[in-house]
């Protein structure tokens, strides 16, 4: 009966065909590491900000005259709203937690090399997408921060030539930011924004189970068919979509139950803090949300000091780093841009840096500083040092690249293993 | 590397085990969504209990006042009306307020706690329309030989002057009448019956 | 060596006020889980502050719920302004002749707790001064310029910025030693103390009513994933197994 039912489907649409294809009988190196669990988490997280979301439009009041108080009213009136809220408040931050670590694997195990460059681009795409939705989704509780980091980012379009002023205008639907910015970037926030983000993530695991997903050792588990011996194959039974094409190596496990076991188990870490956050530290110290954010916007009065969210700090210490407006505006385009061309910059044949340089290594751990640093730079008030030490550190950003760029050509290696170790 | 389980029960049971749990822990995430739904605290308060000042009704006249949104009628019946209630029985669908449409203290023959005063929420039990009070002879256009009652104009259906629905209309039940209970012999509270509160 | 502690504690004070814009601000212990202390910062606020300040976030019944107060008592001796229990905690103050009279409309204080943070609250309302300068008489240390009157002055007296002459190495010293009151109000400094903490304890319950409810849920939900984790690993484990 039960058979016959899921048979009459089958015949109509390859559910447990995916299933298998995707996930039983999908071959994931066995060696994927603490630094793999991210992208799970990542999909977890865009669950729960979509669903999240989706329970506070119920709510809230896209207007300047009631956002604010609206999001007061899901605070105090309905029942858990403050759960909902916090789940997506916490949700934003721990999304980009989760993407730069998950873009930081990738650099340093090489997982934009060949054959995955498109797979790197639609990541790059998707934190692109993710920029624009959280900064969209930041304007909406309208409070101070809401109001003046709309005005300082819409702003940057002004230093565009000649259109610039124009194109503000026209981007706030008024002279200044106001009720119509925030509609429109209340309807780009939930609607168009998590569509496009949905559609890249579905692009961006669709290329990655093309091309199969890259380890820590950098060695290919699909080889050539007919170059493994009978007892060098995996033992697990994979699907013949994989196994007609290519030998599999003895060093994968099925995705389900193996993979999904372990990001479970770092699920539940992850669960953990966030849920730390969530119930007991809501604001963390100012980072997740803003204190100036809890006073209604008021468009006669700037903050004491003003920073973007946490996320966008390194950016903006790059923007705030150039003295010229139109060349600061183009410095923190192009630091965007130049993650891009990663693929193309690295022209190393060895993709992790377990097999590379040392330079290499230190090049990364650097560039992972500076980024930090940055970070710092761009989110604490002014002084007269950081200036200095912003423009170094700007200038060791785009340093990164142009070493890489310039030294992986006749990079020294280490000989790559012919199997996974360990 | 071999496929086959070392420990086939271990495997089961932690598996059973985890699922359960995890079961547990969709099922307690669903929570906030689901009671999100309930009115909110503000939609409760203004659902709250409302007191209703009597004094001023003449006698044949009907007071509106809002409680959660809807209409309440509060109708003061004179004792002409009153004798005349029986003659209706016939005409009737529930007479004797079986079908439970009132609090406990309302099912008799006036549907109400004390005779005179008919407190009835005004909503037809039809689809939702709200009814017209006709009287001194209004009524006897649609029922003849009654001169009082509610008529609903969507789709005709009527009512006696203690919220009974007649037979051959739409509405399937007599009028709702609310908790109520009388906090001094002017003031009427609507919302809770008396001690509950 | 006794001598320098006491000068040392004489001037690091004064000298950390002298900072001016960074001044240092003094540690509100408040427990939000002290009801009493909570029912005395609501009185103190419905007296003195709803004058001119509204939580118009905040309903009355919900705060009369969470503090333990029962709702008739509590709209005999803490709701003023004629309304209904069910209603948010405005004052009838028009806005235009309040921005007028102060030169800006006193801002609504749900959420000043979440904006200034309670120690910023707790030492601003303890550090108004007399300056006869400022058009209500008084300024304040760390909000110096300061459009609003001292509410609660009646409580705490007339505070002045204090001089004392001290003896320190034989010598005659003017020192500056905070602001005190000249006792003219209904409370000691102490009580007034106290009074302001109760204040800024209500103020924080305001500023995020459900932080107790929250944490309540939360040590469940934690133990909740310790188990869950506990369970996810060992079976992970199992499945393992047969791979290394």
């Amino acid at each position: 009966m039960w058979q016959n039912l899921l048979d009459w489907i089958e015949y109509r649409i390859p559910m447990m065909r995916v299933a298998k294809m995707h996930a039983m009988e999908y071959p994931a190196p066995k060696n994927m590491n603490f630094w793999y669990v991210f992208g799970f988490l990542a999909t977890i997280v865009l669950i729960n900000q979509i669903v999240t979301g989706i329970w506070l439009t119920m709510n809230f009041e896209p207007s300047a005259e009631r956002a604010f108080a609206s999001v007061e009213y899901i605070m105090r009136e309905v029942d858990y709203g403050y759960i909902l809220r916090y789940m997506h408040s916490t949700g934003a931050s721990a999304f980009f937690i989760v993407v730069y670590m998950h873009m930081f694997r990738g650099m340093i195990y090489g997982s934009y090399q060949k054959p995955r460059e498109l797979l790197w681009l639609f990541g790059m795409f998707i934190y692109l997408a993710l920029m624009a939705e959280a900064f969209m989704g930041y304007v909406l509780p309208w409070g101070q921060m809401s109001y003046w980091g709309a005005q300082v980012i819409v702003s940057l379009f002004s230093a565009i030539p000649v259109i610039g002023p124009d194109l503000v205008i026209w981007i706030q639907g008024d002279y200044v930011i106001s009720g119509a910015t925030l509609n429109r970037f209340f309807a780009l926030h939930v609607i168009a924004l998590p569509l496009v983000i949905v559609i890249l993530v579905f692009l961006h695991i669709v290329a990655l189970h093309e091309v199969g997903s890259n380890n820590p050792d950098g060695v290919e588990v699909k080889r050539k068919k007919g170059s493994l011996k009978e007892e060098e194959k995996t033992k697990f039974k994979m699907h013949e979509y994989y196994t007609s094409k290519y030998d599999i190596i003895d060093d994968v496990v099925p995705f389900f139950p193996h993979i999904v076991l372990k990001d479970l188990v770092a699920f539940c870490i992850f669960l953990l803090l966030f849920c730390y956050v969530m119930f007991f530290n809501p604001e963390m110290g100012g980072y997740f949300l803003e204190h100036p954010n809890f006073e209604i916007a008021n468009p006669l009065k700037t903050p004491e000091h003003i920073f973007p969210v946490w996320y966008f700090t390194p950016f903006y210490a790059i923007l705030k780093a150039v003295p010229n407006k139109l060349m600061g505006v183009c410095a923190m385009f192009l630091a965007i841009i130049f993650l891009f061309l990663i693929p193309w910059l690295d022209r190393s044949k060895v993709k992790s840096w377990r097999y590379r340089s040392g330079l290499h290594k230190w090049n990364l751990l650097v560039f992972a500083g500076v980024f930090i640093f940055l970070g710092y730079l761009g989110g604490t008030p002014q002084e007269p040092w950081k200036i200095t030490a912003s423009q170094i550190l700007t200038f060791m950003y785009f340093g990164f690249f142009g070493l890489m760029w310039l030294y992986s050509k006749n990079e020294v290696t280490k000989p790559l293993p012919e199997r996974i170790t360990k | 590397m071999s496929n086959t389980p070392v420990n086939n029960d271990r495997r089961r049971f932690l598996t059973a085990a985890t699922s359960v749990v995890g079961g547990v822990g969709v099922v307690g995430a669903a929570v906030p969504f689901i009671a999100s739904w309930n009115p909110s605290a503000k939609a409760k308060a203004a659902g709250a209990d409302i007191e209703v000042d009597i004094s001023k009704i003449n006698p044949g006249q009907l007071l509106r006042v809002e409680w959660r949104s809807k209409p309440v009628w509060i109708v003061r019946r004179t004792p002409e009306l009153l004798a005349s209630l029986a003659k209706n029985d016939d005409m009737l669908r529930d007479p004797n307020s079986e079908e439970d449409q009132q609090p406990e203290f309302a099912r008799n023959e006036y549907r109400s706690l004390k005779e005179e005063y008919l407190v009835l929420v005004g909503i037809c039990t039809h689809l939702g329309c709200s009814p017209q009070h006709l009287k001194d002879g209004a009524f006897a256009a649609h029922t003849e030989g009654v001169n009082d009652g509610f008529f609903c104009p969507c789709h005709g259906s009527k009512f006696d002057m203690a919220g009974r629905v007649f037979q051959g209309v739409p509405a399937p039940l007599n009028l709702v009448v609310p908790p109520y209970y009388y906090i001094d012999d002017n003031t009427l509270l609507i919302g809770s019956e008396e001690g509950a509160a | 060596m006794k001598k320098l502690i006491i000068i040392l504690s004489l001037i690091l004070p004064s000298m950390v006020w002298a900072a001016g814009g960074n001044v240092h601000l003094d540690k509100a212990n408040i427990d939000p889980t002290d009801k009493a202390s909570l029912q005395s910062g609501a009185k103190t606020f419905m007296n003195y502050c709803l004058g001119c300040h509204q939580m118009q976030y905040q309903r009355y019944q919900r705060t009369f719920e969470d503090l333990g107060i029962p709702l008739l008592l509590a709209q005999e001796n803490l709701q003023f302004t004629g309304e209904k229990v069910g209603d948010y905690i405005n004052n009838a103050m028009p806005s235009k002749a309040a921005a007028k009279w102060f030169g800006a409309p006193p801002p609504d204080l749900t959420l000043a707790s979440r904006v200034r943070g309670v120690d910023w609250l707790y030492t601003y309302l303890r550090s108004f001064y007399t300056d006869p300068s400022r058009p209500f008489g008084v300024n304040n240390e760390v909000f110096p310029e300061v459009g609003m009157p001292h509410a609660l002055q009646e409580l705490q007296g007339v505070p002045s910025k204090t001089h004392e002459k001290r003896m320190i190495d034989g010598e005659m010293v003017d020192l500056y030693v905070g602001i005190k009151s000249d006792g003219s109000g209904e409370l000691s400094a102490s009580e007034y103390d106290k009074t302001v903490l109760d204040l800024v304890n209500f103020m924080a319950y305001v500023g995020e009513p459900s932080k107790l409810e929250s944490a309540n849920i939360g040590r469940y939900v934690i133990i909740f994933i310790l188990v869950l984790f506990v369970l996810v690993y060992l079976l992970k484990k199992e499945y393992w197994r047969d791979v290394h």
